[in-house]
């Protein structure tokens, strides 16, 4: 067998695998970056083996042998005799070299527990869980969060070590801890996706490319657990907003809002598999504030399809979400969704509400000038909406939102 | 704690201050500088004229040279800076990013060095 086979079946191993292959192995040993380390050894392995040998009928089964023998041999080497190494060992002839990955127990509901955990810092806990449950690089993980490769570098090896010297258990958590520690894992994986979701007008680009990956941890969760409404609702919030990522840009690389955009260019399985989590969640009974986002979204969606939907709905859907999770974005969107149901001047005090809590972090804050901007020019206040424009122009990453926010400052009179 | 961003143009992007896309590429700066003064973080900050104004002088032991033109000759040339009052270099990189050049020059951040111990404030 050639090299390039060997390669290309190690490399489908590591798509199908790799979390779970690191979840196993951590699960056991508490030690995440040893895992991981085992692990890329294993692969190096196979390229040299599988060529020779041929692939073997389980890949998984053969790396995961290899990964735990080498653990095992890093503990020789540096004499450590503690409980995780006795563990490994003990299961360590549990599965045969040809057994499916089937076979093994998914543990990675527990990782990614482990990497939402309350004690690891919240800016490492979505890095984190890219990286040891979907194998992602550092390097495209800080370019996606914006941050230093040396300091991200650090925060995951802080947290790793973290994890392994507090002897944060590999468990999914006590009833009495759950609905918080969930949440952790909710917001981690939101934040994989950006923080642009939330943003009615829509000019805020912090998308953060990570959509892809973004959106197969929040399945996977739907998966790990059916009978929880909230993953579906993140998983429809998040499915929703990329059904649409197309159509954000029309021909010419411009910045077209929702309400201009062409739904053919949607992409409807996206769109559908959303409404399917919706659907899915309702039945539990349990409200929470991802559903309310992707209620939200839908209502948007369904509205730019012709269908009607009272202004005062969205106002409603709206209270309830900042009333379980008052985040920026939800206020902002409450008051856009004010300024259809009853007028600017409503939506301006709501707007003027905002800013007075949280002066500092709105002065950084897109949405809020955009939106800003939007109600000031229906209430004929041209010379304020032009300097909320300036302010929103001046926060934007994007070159197409800023040639659209230009085109709108034009065009006030 | 102060950091300083330089602002990094491709030579296209520079030739837009003086040809008819002059308008939105001003635009898009005064806005950016403004947001940055709005939110209350600047604490200095210049554009420069393009590299072509500038003159560089360059020791070689106990010669000198004079020469037209920049320092380097890179692809993309420094066309101003700012200095801003931030908590973090997280918060640095996320006003890099909004600057207009970010998208086909760079921004170089730099946290600004504070006084030498010893030597009065």
């Amino acid at each position: 067998m050639s090299e390039d086979a060997a390669r290309l079946a190690a490399e489908a191993a590591a798509r199908r695998s790799y979390g779970r292959l690191v979840a196993y192995l951590a699960a056991r040993t508490r030690d995440i970056a040893a895992a991981e380390d085992a692990l890329a050894d294993a692969f190096q392995a196979a390229l040299t083996a599988w060529p020779a040998g041929g692939v073997p009928d389980s890949p998984e089964a053969w790396l995961l042998t290899t990964a735990r023998r080498r653990l095992l041999d890093g503990w020789r080497h540096a004499r450590v005799r503690d409980a995780a190494a006795d563990t490994l060992r003990l299961i360590g002839d549990e599965f045969a070299d040809d057994e499916a990955i089937d076979a093994f127990p998914d543990e990675r509901l527990k990782l990614m527990f482990v990497c939402a955990h309350p004690a690891i810092a919240p800016a490492a806990r979505a890095p984190l869980m890219l990286q040891t449950v979907l194998g992602l690089d550092a390097a495209r993980i800080a370019a996606a969060f914006l941050v230093a490769p040396a300091t991200l570098g650090q925060r995951l090896v802080r947290a790793k070590s973290r994890i392994r010297e507090a002897g944060i258990a590999f468990e999914v958590p006590p009833p009495a801890q759950w609905r918080e520690r969930l949440d952790d894992v909710l917001e981690a994986v939101y934040a994989a996706y950006g923080s642009g979701w939330d943003d009615v007008a829509g000019t805020d680009p912090r998308r953060r490319g990570l959509a892809a990956e973004a959106l197969s941890l929040a399945r996977l969760l739907t998966q790990l657990l059916p009978d929880e409404p909230e993953p579906l609702g993140l998983l429809a919030l998040l499915a929703f907003c990329q059904s649409r990522a197309a159509a954000r840009r029309d021909a010419a690389g411009d910045y077209v809002p929702l309400d201009r955009q062409d739904p053919a260019r949607w992409d409807h399985a996206l769109r559908q598999e959303a409404e399917a989590a919706l659907l899915r969640a309702a039945p539990m009974r349990r409200l929470g504030a991802y559903q309310l986002e992707a209620a939200l979204q839908s209502a948007h969606t369904q509205r730019a399809l012709g269908a009607p939907v009272a202004p005062a709905a969205i106002v409603a859907l709206y209270d309830g979400l900042v009333a379980l999770h008052p985040s920026l974005g939800a206020r902002v969107g409450r008051a856009v969704a004010l300024a259809a149901a009853q007028g600017p001047v409503v939506a301006l005090a709501a707007l003027d509400a905002i800013a007075t809590d949280d002066l500092a972090v709105v002065a950084a804050y897109q949405p809020y000038w955009a939106a800003r901007a939007d109600v000031l020019v229906r209430d004929g206040r041209v010379a304020e909406a032009r300097g909320a424009y300036e302010r929103a122009l001046g926060l934007s990453e994007d070159e197409a939102v800023r040639r659209f926010l230009l085109q709108r400052l034009r065009s006030l009179p | 704690m102060d950091y300083m961003l330089m602002f990094y143009e491709s030579a296209d992007d520079q030739a837009c201050q003086n040809d008819e896309r002059a308008g939105p590429y001003w635009a898009g700066w005064m806005a950016y500088i403004g947001a940055m003064q709005q939110a209350g973080l600047m604490k200095a900050g210049e554009g420069l004229q393009p590299p072509a104004m500038a003159t560089t002088l360059r020791g070689a032991g106990s010669r000198r040279q004079v020469q037209d033109g920049p320092y380097a000759d890179t692809k993309e040339q420094l066309g101003g800076f700012v200095v801003l009052d931030l908590p973090s270099l997280d918060a640095a990189l996320d006003w890099a990013a909004r600057a207009p050049c970010a998208a086909n020059g760079a921004v170089e951040v730099r946290p600004v060095m504070p006084p030498p111990p010893g030597l009065p404030g």
